[in-house]
Formats: C-alpha cells, structure tokens, sequence
C-alpha cells in the first residue's frame, strides 16, 4: 500500500488517462452506436445487412486483435491511421498517438455493443403503442418523438450501463498498446516492488471498483427519474 | 423489415423512394470495401510473400496447435473452474445466513468490477511468480484470471437461474417434507442447469476472447503464435486479419450452438439475463 500512497500523483495521472479514455470513447461510441442502430433498424435492407455483418463481426474479435490492428496494421496501409497527427497537451497529460489509436479501438468495439442495447430498447416497445399512435393520426416524426424513442430509450438505459461498465474496464487494454494508464501503472508497481504486490493489486482494484460504482450510480439515477408511475 | 414498432407498411411512393436509397446506400457501400482493398493491394498486403505462412503447413500447424487449440484449451478449462466458483457463490449468495451471504456478495461483486487484465497481471506476478517455464505461468495466469472473472459472472447467472424456478417447485418440496440441501440438489439445480447451459456456452465466447488478453503478459495461444509470425514475413495486416478471422468463426460456432441449445433444451423462453455490476436488480444482458 506504501508504493500506491508514496507515489500518490504517479496513480493520480494514471486513473486519469483511464478516465479519459472512458470519457471519448463512451461519447464517440454513443455516436457511432447510434447512426449503427439506425441503420441495423432502418427500412434500407443494405444499410441493415451491413450494420448487422460490422457488429457480429467486430463484437466476436477479441479487443486486444483490434488494438494490435490499429497498432501494428493500420499505418500500413492508411498513413493517416498512424495518427502522428494528434499531440495535443492539457496539463500534464499528452494526447498523443497511442490515446489515440487506443480510442479508435475501443469506440470500434464498443460501439457494436452500444449498437445492440439501443436495438433491445426499440425491440422493448411494445408493437400496440405504435400502433395506437398511428391510428391518432400522428406522422412518423411525432409518432418516434413522444411515443416510441421516449420508451426506448428508457430501456435501453440498464443494457448500456453494462457496456459502459464493460468499456470501463476495457480501457485497461489500452495500459498494453503505450498509454500509462492504471492498468500498465501497476503492472510497473508490481514490477518495481516484489513485496507489495497484494497492496498494489487491491489499491488499483478499489480504484476501478470506485469508478464502475460511479457509472453504475449514474445509471440507477438516469433510470429511476426516467422511470414510468 | 417494413412493418414493426418503428415504420408503418410503406406506400407506392414511400417504396419507390426507398428503392433510390437502397441503389444509393449499396454503391456507397461497395466503394468503401472497394477503397480498402485497394488501399490493401496498392499497400502491396495482398503479394503472397506476406501471406505465405498461412499456406505453409509447418505454419499452418503451428497456428492449429499452438494457436487455436492452447487458446481453447485456456478458455475451456477457465470456464470448467468458473462453473464451480460459480456454483460455490452463486448458491453461497442465495443462503440463508448472512454470515454466508455477504462474504459471497463481497467476492463476486469484486471481480465482477475488477479488469481481466489487472487480475492477469497480479496471477502472473504475485500467484504464480515462481513458475517455470514462462508458458507454464502465463497460462495459468490467464486461466486463473479467467475463472476468477467469469466465474464471478456465472455466480450471478446462476442465481438469476435458480430464483427462475417457479416457487411453487420450491413450496411442494419442502411441503413433502425435504431439507433445504435436498431442495437445492433435487429440485432447484436439476430444473435450473437447463436454463442456464446457453448462459454459460455465451460466457464461453467471453472467456474465448478474453484468452487474448494473455498479451499483457508474455502472450499465449493465437496471440503468441502471431507474434513470432509477423517479425519474420513483415506481414502484420494479413496475420492480424487471418488470426482474428479464427476467433470470429470459433466464436460464431459458440454462439450457434448456445442458440440451437436454447431452442433445443429451454424453448423459447429468454436468454437468462443478469443485472450489471454495482446493481441491485435489473435486466441488463451479460456484459461484453
């Protein structure tokens, strides 16, 4: 526990890359999600068939092949996918390639997962309010904007707090591919100091238990006000 | 797809419009494949000095067996041991006792939270540091982080299987006069395992590609193999490409043999659903 309390900043900085990867990736993942649902649920069968390929494909590739990807693989071929481009500092924390390829990796990933709560949610509807909203006479815009999407996304909220949690700890992947977060923080604590390997592992454990709590309190909030009666 | 919660039966018009978007849509498609596999080939990825390991049978053994199978056999023996970690707290967190209960919660919520790759790490360096040879200790590493992280899951899923059970089965037997060991062992598990095998065939697919994150480490399986592979043909898109299309078809194998146990076992009833960690209830889907 010394290690973790003596080199208290090092740790500081560490979690705060892993927050950051959490915070760009689950907003871009929402993003790409979202224009994903839209054509896996849209009336065009050739944006929904190649939505459906993308998920099942990129969702059954273990996360650590896609990082090797835009590691190793993608510069290749795309120069741009080297993302040398990118060098921004805030603080003390650099932006730079690695956090980079490291938040393309997991909006990739997570997104297909994203993709399959929000396409839950809409399946949760059930197909009479539809229905009953059309035979009012409502047109397709109110008919998505006060009667269906308002369900949906209501439940969708507990699938995508599970991938968000998901994409939490996944960020751990990306202490493997160059960015010091907390992950590869304490595999250096463990390399650097034999006989504190337990404190290190549960300082760094409690740290990641903090944050799923945080997101998972989010979560409950987000669904207990939005809830119905 | 043209009827549904979302659209209404589409008209002449609404037909002839979504006719131009699909034309529209499917060349838009096409070019973007287009346009990577050209950037492939103008890359020169697709020259078969890049893809020549992979129709060497020397390679192709190599990839089979210390590829594919090391990465099966990890996950397979993770997922025999997190059935009995989760059998254990699973049915430790349905007792009676408090005493039983909470030290069950504690543990299962715990590695439910905790990354893979932080429990890898800690096996390899603190559990198993005296091992020898290096692929002895990442492999049990691996296989102990493993169990540990799903078998917390499969605690959860186990719960969710045995509260699904009517409460009528439950009521009769111990009306007949059975204790609660014989509930659980003769009514509850036997009528539960049959929901929750597509549960624990799906935690599976998990266990599979989370062997990948044995790279931490030293790397074992697939992951291992491609490492030795890229440094000598200087082919790392092709064997990225080839070795994750093997987790893929091996995890699609997976998930079809959930589904048809599903239909073949459960019916049509729902996949068991569990609640995300840090939740009381709730319907979430297993994590990714």
């Amino acid at each position: 526990m010394n290690v973790v309390l003596d080199n208290f900043d090092l740790v500081a900085k560490a979690f705060g890359y892993t927050i950051a990867l959490f915070l760009v990736s689950a907003v871009l993942s929402l993003v790409l999600g979202t224009i994903l649902v839209a054509f896996r649920v849209g009336p065009i069968s050739v944006l929904s068939k190649a939505a459906a390929v993308y998920v099942t494909v990129v969702r059954n590739t273990p996360l650590v092949i896609i990082f090797l990807f835009f590691q190793l693989g993608a510069g290749k071929v795309f120069d741009a996918l080297r993302f040398s481009w990118v060098d921004i500092h805030i603080g003390q924390f650099d932006f730079t390639s690695f956090f980079t390829a490291g938040v393309v990796s997991l909006t990739l990933y997570t997104s297909c997962f994203v993709c399959e709560a929000l396409r839950s949610g809409v399946n949760a509807v059930p197909l009479g309010q539809a229905e009953a909203a059309r035979a009012i006479g409502l047109p397709f815009a109110g008919v998505m904007r006060q009667v269906v999407l308002p369900q949906a996304v209501r439940a969708s909220v507990p699938p995508l707090a599970s991938t968000f949690i998901a994409l939490l700890k996944n960020t751990s992947v990306a202490g493997v591919f160059g960015v010091i977060e907390a992950a590869a923080q304490m595999k250096s604590f463990t390399n650097d100091y034999a006989s504190e390997r337990w404190g290190i592992f549960l300082a760094f454990a409690i740290g990641y238990i903090i944050l799923v709590e945080i997101v998972s309190l989010v979560a409950t909030v987000l669904e207990r006000r939005w809830r119905i009666a | 797809m043209s009827t549904g919660v979302l659209f209404d039966a589409p008209g002449p018009a609404t037909i002839a419009r979504h006719r131009i978007y699909t034309i529209v849509s499917l060349v838009a498609v096409v070019a973007a494949i287009a346009f990577v596999v050209w950037k492939l080939y103008d890359a020169g990825q697709f020259e078969y000095d890049k893809w020549e390991p992979f129709f060497t049978p020397r390679y192709i053994e190599a990839i089979l067996v210390d590829g594919l199978l090391i990465t099966l056999q990890m996950a397979f023996v993770a997922i025999i041991g997190a059935v009995v970690f989760g059998l254990v707290f699973g049915i430790g967190k349905l007792s009676d006792h408090a005493v039983v209960r909470w030290p069950c919660w504690l543990v299962v919520e715990f590695f439910r939270a905790v990354p893979v790759i932080l429990l890898i790490i800690f096996c390899f360096y603190a559990v198993f540091a005296g091992m020898e040879p290096l692929s002895r200790r990442t492999y049990w590493a691996v296989v102990m982080a493993l169990t540990l992280y799903n078998g917390a899951v499969l605690a959860e899923v186990f719960r969710a299987g045995i509260n699904a059970v009517p409460k009528g089965q439950s009521e009769a037997a111990y009306a007949i006069g059975m204790r609660k060991t014989q509930v659980m062992t003769l009514v509850l598990l036997p009528q539960a395992v049959k929901i929750m095998i597509p549960a624990i065939i799906s935690q599976m697919v998990v266990a599979l590609k989370d062997t990948a994150l044995g790279y931490v480490v030293a790397g074992l399986g697939l992951t291992r193999v491609a490492k030795s592979i890229y440094p000598q043909f200087q082919n790392h898109v092709p064997t990225i490409i080839v070795i994750g299309a093997m987790y893929v078809v091996v995890n699609l194998l997976l998930t079809w043999l959930a589904m048809w146990v599903q239909r073949k076992f459960v019916g049509e009833k729902k996949v068991l659903e569990v609640g995300a960690v840090g939740e009381g209830t709730g319907g979430a889907p297993t994590a990714p």
